[in-house]
């Protein structure tokens, strides 16, 4: 677990705090501009708010591990979001998520080593007509066969790859 | 709930009959009007509804879908069907898939013939469990050594969390994730001790299973007993007394304190002391450093009492800045096992570190205050040296098949046994506070107060304020129990002293759980209000019939101030009897 302290915070959350303190609803909201500046949740920062905003750390917790989007951990360089909507569930998700944890060694809500990926579950990402689809950093890729993965993530780290082809 | 409930009579029908209730009563409530039992799961009748489990589902008339009967108020002409067939079929469906998610080794569970669960599926007849089981959780979470958190027992009923969260507000545990993965924990998946947990244990004296319990150190006691070079001491805290009957069918409030002692020397304890004695010296050395910092301005008014080990752990967590209003006595069990190891030690030549101290308490916490800092080891050796709860007392008179209600009274050992009226109300809020006024004005007056029955800090509201007159000098006291009510005299002070306000009181008794220590962590199960007040009440019956009911008359306290501590504050008692306080972070992680 990360307890590094934060030497400071930025201003634009701070301005954010201030803006929104009293305010019905205010602990999504900052919880979300946190994640909007840091890009994740570090355990010092929910500590900070919780503090900021006299807020216990266990409602911010029951919260951030409530909500999906919250992420806890720093997600890696790019962002692997593999659907579990119901179609892509139906034409072989899992399948997906198996074989990503295969080439990769990490599973979901898990970033490599290198910090270069992380993978994800996402629920409907509304293009069924593409089951089963994932995201990698914005872009889709639909139709996806096991076998496809290799190729596409060699677009993104082919060195990782590399790497654990010549472990397998 | 937030709804506001008007107040009027309404006429319903529960199971075809009519009542004339109040609209105040939820359904439940008032199903037992009509004497029938709608069984429930996660409310506990000391706590607010939370809906969590359904198994209290009840038909009404009108209505297409089923009702919850523990959170829904009746309305008039509500027509309520509380048991019928399908009313059965779908609680039992309820349990059936509670129970598959819950280990099926009820043999070796604390809760074993107390289990709330259990006694439901009993009740239900449940046979086999037609889902496959999915049990979850990690192993238990003993960090702390005061409570111990099983989440693969854990049921999901919200019960802990309420009470942390809501009446104690302590905010260590919260439900974390969602769906299956739901589970409850301190923030961020952290072991126990590593969170802001004040080890108070309301939430194992809640908890309807065996998934948050004491830590149970019974059978450590039964081995030490086996040890014959051991020397082994009880001492036993006021609370307990009036509730252990209770685990043998007796009505709260109920004494057995002779009986206690007779048990005690039965199973081979070689002294038998009482904690009430060390509640007696607690008033000597903290009342006289009352009168030291009220009279004399030596130290920082108001003194805030310091007896209860989950409010010290509260106070060096979330109010460090309040520190120096902290009485620095130890508490009565310390006080009892350092003259023990010490002063009696010495006068029976016995060698402290083979003396075994043994303290009953209502409480957890005592066991993680046993060894809190290095001053709770006068001798050299630890003041106590395991402290077990009253449910753990309950659990051991079972195992050693003495039929404690049948056995004759027996008198405590001298010189740490005796005890006054004020020494046994310790264990009920407003208890100290009461025995200090009583020595204070004493020792101030020269004569005794005109009514020694303080009503003003008696009674189960949350925050007792009143004002003493000594000699023409006004006292102002504050009497606070249940953290959350504490909470608010925290804040007030901590405003003073950043404002530079004067502050509003000179002395505060605090008690971290709701009604003192007879509703402590580690007393009997199922405790509400109306079982609150039958054990004070049990306690103030105990203090009437005391033939002595101030502190100072003690006449072994005397003794031993003559002959071993000197006076109240000397440097001896200072030495042994006083400890110290820091700040400590709410989070170790």
């Amino acid at each position: 677990m990360e307890t590094q302290q934060i030497a400071q915070l930025d201003k634009r959350l701070l301005d954010f705090i201030n803006e929104w303190k009293g305010k019905k609803g205010k602990e999504i909201m900052i919880l979300h501009k946190v994640q909007e500046i840091y890009g994740f949740l570090l355990r010092a920062l929910a500590m900070e708010v919780s503090r900021l905003i006299d807020l216990p750390l266990a409602k911010i917790y029951g919260i951030i591990t409530f909500y999906h989007i919250f992420k806890l951990k720093k997600p890696g360089k790019y962002q692997i979001s593999v659907c579990m909507g119901t179609a892509c569930y139906l034409k072989g998700g899992n399948d997906i998520i198996s074989e990503l944890e295969n080439i990769l060694g990490i599973g979901v809500n898990c970033v490599t080593e290198d910090g270069k990926f992380s993978v994800e579950v996402v629920r409907c990402v509304g293009c069924c007509g593409l089951a089963p689809v994932m995201i990698i950093h914005g872009k889709t890729y639909g139709n996806l066969k096991k076998g496809d993965l290799p190729k596409i993530l060699g677009e993104y780290g082919e060195s990782v790859l590399l790497d654990k082809e010549n472990h397998v | 709930m937030t709804q506001n409930i008007t107040d009027i009579m309404v006429d319903i029908k529960i199971n075809g009959k009519d009542y004339h209730v109040s609209s105040k009563f939820t359904i439940l409530e008032a199903s037992k009007l009509a004497h029938v039992k709608i069984p429930t799961l996660c409310k506990h009748e000391d706590l607010p509804p939370t809906a969590n489990c359904g198994i209290c589902v009840v038909k009404v008339k009108g209505n297409r879908k089923l009702i919850r009967a523990c959170c829904t108020y009746v309305e008039d002409g509500m027509d309520i069907t509380t048991h019928d067939g399908e009313l059965y079929e779908v609680r039992k469906n309820v349990l059936e898939l509670i129970l598959s998610t819950h280990p099926f080794y009820c043999f070796t569970c604390l809760r074993n013939g107390n289990c709330e669960l259990q006694k439901l599926a009993e009740e239900f007849g449940i046979r086999s469990v037609p889902y496959n089981p999915l049990v979850k959780g990690n192993k238990p979470d003993t960090s702390t050594k005061a409570v111990v958190m099983d989440s693969q027992k854990c049921i999901g009923c919200g019960r802990c969390v309420e009470v942390c969260q809501e009446i104690q507000q302590v905010h260590a545990l919260e439900f974390l994730d969602r769906g299956f993965n739901s589970r409850i924990a301190p923030a961020g998946d952290i072991q126990l001790a590593e969170s802001p947990c004040i080890k108070c244990g309301q939430c194992s004296a809640h908890c309807p299973v065996g998934a948050i319990v004491e830590f149970s150190q019974a059978n450590q006691v039964w081995l030490t007993l086996r040890d014959e070079a051991v020397y082994p001491v009880v001492q036993i805290a006021p609370a307990v007394r009036v509730a252990l009957g209770e685990g043998f069918g007796l009505e709260p409030g109920e004494i057995l304190t002779e009986k206690m002692y007779a048990f005690f020397r039965r199973i081979g304890f070689k002294a038998i002391f009482d904690t009430n004695f060390g509640a007696d010296l607690t008033i000597m050395e903290e009342g006289s450093e009352f009168l030291e910092r009220f009279l004399h301005g030596k130290g920082n008014l108001p003194l805030i009492t310091s007896c209860c080990p989950a409010w010290v752990d509260f106070l060096e967590k979330y109010y460090p800045d309040l520190i120096e209003y902290f009485s620095t006595a130890k508490s009565p069990h310390e006080m009892v096992g350092a003259m023990t190891k010490t002063y009696y030690a010495q006068k029976m030549g016995i060698d402290p570190s083979k003396i075994f101290m043994l303290s009953v308490m209502p409480c957890t916490a005592k066991k993680y205050e046993i060894a809190r800092t290095s001053d709770m080891k006068s001798s050299g050796y630890q003041d106590v040296d395991v402290s077990i709860t009253t449910r753990e007392l309950v659990r051991m008179i079972k195992t050693s098949g003495v039929d404690i209600l049948q056995l004759e009274g027996e008198k405590a050992d001298s010189i740490l046994g005796s005890y006054t009226g004020a020494g046994t109300i310790f264990g009920a809020t407003g208890g100290v506070m009461e025995a200090a006024i009583r020595t204070a004005y004493a020792l101030v007056t020269g004569k005794a107060l005109e009514n020694i029955e303080i009503e003003a800090v008696r009674g189960l509201k949350g925050v007792k304020r009143a004002e003493i007159d000594m000699n023409g000098k006004k006292v102002r006291i504050a009497v606070a129990h249940g953290i959350g009510n504490v909470r608010a005299v925290c804040e007030e002070l901590r405003d003073c002293k950043k404002t530079g306000k004067p502050m509003p009181y000179d002395f505060i008794e605090v008690m971290a759980c709701e009604g003192g220590c007879i509703a402590g962590g580690g007393q009997p199960y199922q405790v509400t209000n109306k079982i609150r007040t039958k054990r004070s009440k049990g306690l103030y019956n105990d203090d009437k019939q005391s033939t002595f009911r101030c502190s100072h008359e003690n006449k072994e306290v005397q003794k031993l101030y003559e002959e071993f501590l000197g006076k109240p504050l000397s440097q001896k008692s200072h030495q042994y009897l006083h400890t110290k306080y820091v700040p400590r972070p709410l989070y170790y992680k």
